[in-house]
């Protein structure tokens, strides 16, 4: 995605937030937020017949959002649903015009993907090419039953067909602007910014 | 070389690479393992892409590696090698890598029996090009796989003491490995008979002995984590370097009585292929130190993480 930069270990000073600008979600807004996304999950998803539910994270914060949700749907539906994360690097389109990347690691949620409802999860939901990235790399763990795409923040400016089953929050933006999702995980603090266009690289 | 360490153009040297280049390497490499376990493990990043694999040097394991790698991430791969080419012909080095060039490869992956032919053919051609080694130069990509089985076996290699023994001046393993380890904040100590120390061997950053059983115990410069036995090169050979095989095995080989002076962990590694009996006893290379065989499994992962770095995204750098 194009106005979205994925510095894993970034914090809030490096990730280019600059001046005093407040978050589009506070730390509050985000645990209410992931908590109405594992309700809907637990209503639709989580007890789903045959094989059940995986969350699967893209990395890189979309690994502990997935932790998370499935913390708070055991919290809530006393169900444990196992989590994976899968590493999308090398099935990207734009790998030619943005360069290697590294790798980060693919970790198949216990039981597997085969005959699943597998729910990708992801910070942002912005042109899909990720999105898309991620069910090249997915079919490759195996042939889950149904797949579903969980996102924090619903930014916009789709290119391509793919829409999103659970979304946190739509943010619209416009193309110049970039949204950045910090989580506590790797960032020190829960939050959503949307930085403009000049402030961003 | 360029600019940028970022874009990494060429991989020539072990002295190409920073250390976070190199660590980044290492690390995609662990990851290409990984997925190596797969029942499928063809990766898609390199689809549409060509290399060459321009050999004018015999080959096993580096060729095959490399053809491996280059398959595994879907890149074409061509194998030329100088028998059978128009290099019997009597084709210059650069009319052969300008034709192969010519033909609309993304990569050239070189060995020559010539030092620096690789660099040559670099800054003769449009596309990437990758040492698979040149003469007695360098080899990276080998120290790139010597740095992983390291790592794998003994965590971090920052503050390793690594002993490299046997052939040193017809070895292009050993200058690529000093600069490696090096640039990975190991130490080297570089052991080998008056005769096949390199002449230059004092501007390398290591210490040097020509007694192997004081490097081994440590008495030398301190206790060894790893010690890698190099092969006696008899076809570069054109003179009396040592008098006699035995006479090299007794004062040079690693021994079962030498591998005892070493800590318990310390693993012995060999780039292959093996003169048994001569620098390396069939103890220590089918003993429980010996990585020999991680080794060669590295290669893979390691040449997929060059080709990955170096292909996948420099598009625009190749007009």
């Amino acid at each position: 995605m194009p106005s979205r930069s994925r510095t894993p270990d970034a914090d809030a000073a490096t990730v280019g937030i600059v001046g005093p600008a407040a978050p589009v979600l506070s730390a509050a807004d985000v645990a209410r937020v992931i908590d109405r996304l594992a309700h809907q999950i637990l209503e639709s998803a989580a007890h789903a017949a045959d094989g059940g539910c995986a969350l699967v994270g893209i990395p890189t914060r979309g690994v502990p959002l997935a932790h998370r949700l499935a913390a708070r749907i055991a919290d809530f539906g006393d169900v444990t649903i196992p989590v994976g994360s899968l590493d999308i690097t090398l099935y990207r389109d734009d790998l030619r015009l943005r360069g290697a990347r590294p790798i980060v690691e693919t970790r198949e949620p216990a039981g597997g993907v085969d005959g699943r409802t597998v729910i990708l999860v992801d910070d942002v939901l912005c042109s899909g090419r990720s999105c898309r990235a991620a069910l090249d790399a997915l079919t490759e763990l195996g042939r889950p039953r149904v797949v579903q795409l969980a996102t924090l923040v619903d930014r916009g400016h789709r290119e391509l067909p793919i829409r999103a089953d659970y979304v946190g929050k739509n943010l619209p933006t416009s193309a110049e602007q970039s949204v950045r999702v910090l989580m506590t995980e790797i960032d020190e603090v829960d939050a959503v910014y949307v930085v403009g266009g000049d402030a961003d690289e | 070389m360029s600019e940028d360490p970022r874009t990494l153009r060429h991989l020539l040297s072990a002295a190409d690479l920073d250390r976070d280049t190199a660590v980044e390497l290492l690390d995609t490499a662990a990851r290409m393992h990984a997925l190596q376990a797969r029942e499928v493990k063809k990766l898609p990043p390199l689809r549409g892409r060509t290399i060459v694999n321009l050999f004018f040097e015999d080959s096993t394991r580096t060729r095959s590696s490399f053809e491996i790698a280059g398959k595994w991430l879907s890149a074409d791969v061509v194998n030329v090698s100088a028998k059978g080419s128009s290099v019997s012909k009597g084709e210059s080095l650069r009319d052969t890598a300008l034709t192969v060039a010519a033909m609309g490869v993304d990569a050239l992956v070189v060995r020559h029996n010539a030092s620096g032919a690789a660099a040559r053919i670099a800054g003769w051609v449009g596309c990437h090009v990758v040492n698979a080694g040149d003469g007695t130069h360098e080899h990276p990509t080998q120290a790139l796989l010597d740095a992983y089985t390291l790592r794998q076996r003994l965590g971090d290699i920052e503050g390793r003491h690594v002993a490299i023994i046997g052939d040193i001046t017809h070895s292009r393993v050993a200058r690529s490995n000093v600069i490696l380890l090096n640039t990975l904040g190991a130490r080297v100590t570089i052991v080998a008979p008056p005769t096949l120390m390199p002449s230059g061997i004092a501007s390398w950053q290591c210490e040097t002995s020509w007694d192997i059983d004081s490097v081994l115990s440590g008495k030398a410069y301190g206790d060894v984590d790893a010690v890698m036995m190099l092969r006696v090169q008899r076809e570069r050979m054109s003179g009396g370097y040592f008098p006699s095989e035995r006479e090299y095995a007794i004062g040079y080989g690693l021994s079962p009585e030498r591998l005892d002076l070493l800590g318990d962990a310390a693993p012995v590694l060999h780039p292959g292929p093996m003169n048994r009996g001569l620098e390396i006893s069939s103890a220590a290379a089918d003993g429980e130190r010996s990585v020999v065989l991680d080794q060669v499994r590295a290669g893979v992962s390691v040449r997929m993480a060059v080709l990955f770095r170096l292909l996948a995204g420099n598009a625009e750098v190749v007009v």
